[in-house]
């Protein structure tokens, strides 16, 4: 037994073939390596299957990655916003952007329709955490809120009710849009979570859209484009709820 | 605007992909399809993770559904192809081809131990984590992938010995 050394484990000649050793192990190793001509043969052969796979793969490291690939990456047009709302510094970037969902529901969307989704985003995040201001007209004043964005908007507006949702009314107020006013409803569930709608008028012959939908860390948003008038809801609300959300409101907007 | 966070793990999940598939066609749809799950996937990916071995997880399980579905539908049908005629060589390097060759008859859990390790140089920890196994399990598997590959690459060497007429 005394003469005997003690034989070396697999788990250690692994990490010695793969570099995982400090010098002091490795220098024990190598000691009785150069005596024991079966376990050399062995470590050998393995250092060898490492090098082999390096020479027989590494080429492809160095080659172009084919677009293909690299456009699956490529964040559409309209996922943007969310990065440029994040590196402005109104989301919470959690090495999470709008990547998650774009692209599943309409492959192609009109550049105004983004524009309104980005401005909705935007709107959002900056009122809904507002506590002392966050309407200018408040739910109370309901009938004149409506007569009163109707007007600087130009077209009849409407509120939809998402009571029945757990979402109430708690006001509204007009806004800059990307060529005229805009309007931004603002609603609240028992817990205090709001949801926005944004209503901006668009350019003469705006193509309809159906629901589409971006996401967020911060904010979400289902959007959609219907007789020259531009709607989005933005909230942390999800898809799903969102979508549901968005049917409710548009049998009140679409008229 | 900046690169994907991805973009620069591309090489080297492209490198492991090519040497899973050995084709590249397979290896490069191998990798989208690991590109488009991930996407789906990546607003429930923690920053604290390790995005490479995230990706590396992902392609993993990827290509387990993928030898899944295969060995389904070989079961259904008659195995009259041979092994793999759609296999495209890469290299005319003799010991290049010996360890290709010799990858093909490792069982796929053992293969992707060696080249996670050999040449994805994973740790043993991140590789256990990438197949979801325990870290006795690789370390198992390693012995038993390279022993194998040994055997297979000593012993492919002698057909080209009976060159006779």
């Amino acid at each position: 037994m005394s003469d005997q050394p003690q034989p070396i484990s697999d788990d250690t000649l692994h990490a010695y073939v793969d570099g995982r050793l400090d010098a002091a192990d490795c220098a024990e190793i190598e000691t009785r390596l150069a005596t024991d001509v079966t376990l050399s043969a062995r470590v050998q052969a393995w250092r060898e299957q490492n090098q082999a796979l390096h020479a027989l793969f590494d080429p492809v490291l160095d080659e172009p990655v084919p677009a293909r690939l690299t456009q699956t990456l490529a964040p559409p047009a309209r996922a943007r916003w969310l990065h440029r709302a994040a590196a402005i510094g109104w989301l919470a970037v959690g090495g999470v952007l709008g990547w998650a969902v774009h692209g599943k529901l309409e492959p192609a969307t009109p550049i105004e329709a983004v524009a309104l989704a980005e401005r909705a985003a935007v709107a959002h995040v900056v009122y809904a955490s507002e506590v002392q201001h966050p309407v200018e007209v408040k739910a109370d004043q309901e009938q004149h809120l409506v007569h009163w964005l109707s007007k600087r908007l130009g077209t009849e507006l409407r509120v939809p009710d998402l009571n029945r949702f757990g979402y109430q009314l708690v006001g509204g107020r007009l806004l800059p849009g990307d060529k005229g006013p805009a309007a931004q409803f603002m609603y609240q569930d028992a817990r205090g979570v709001r949801l926005t709608l944004y209503v901006a008028i668009q350019t003469d012959g705006a193509q309809e859209t159906a629901f589409r939908y971006e996401a967020g860390e911060g904010v979400n948003v289902l959007y959609w484009v219907d007789h020259g008038r531009g709607f989005a809801l933005a909230g942390e609300a999800d898809r799903a709820t969102l979508l549901r959300l968005g049917h409710a409101a548009y049998e009140t907007l679409s008229f | 605007m900046g690169r994907h966070p991805f973009e620069e793990h591309l090489p080297r999940l492209r490198r492991y992909a090519l040497a899973l598939m050995r084709d590249r066609m397979r290896a490069d749809d191998l990798l989208q399809d690991t590109l488009e799950r991930a996407l789906r996937k990546f607003s429930l990916f923690r920053r604290s993770t390790d995005l490479r071995a995230w990706l590396f997880t992902i392609m993993h399980n990827v290509h387990v559904n993928q030898i899944r579905a295969a060995t389904a539908v070989a079961r259904t049908q008659p195995d009259d192809a041979g092994s793999d005629p759609a296999h495209t060589p890469l290299d005319d390097a003799a010991t290049a081809r010996d360890i290709s060759n010799a990858l093909q008859h490792l069982a796929p859990e053992h293969r992707e131990v060696i080249l996670l390790v050999g040449l994805e140089q994973l740790s043993y920890e991140e590789t256990a984590r990438v197949l979801d196994v325990p870290i006795g399990t690789v370390m198992s598997r390693l012995t038993r992938a390279r022993e194998r590959l040994r055997a297979l690459m000593s012993g492919e060497t002698s057909p080209t010995l009976r060159r006779v007429k």
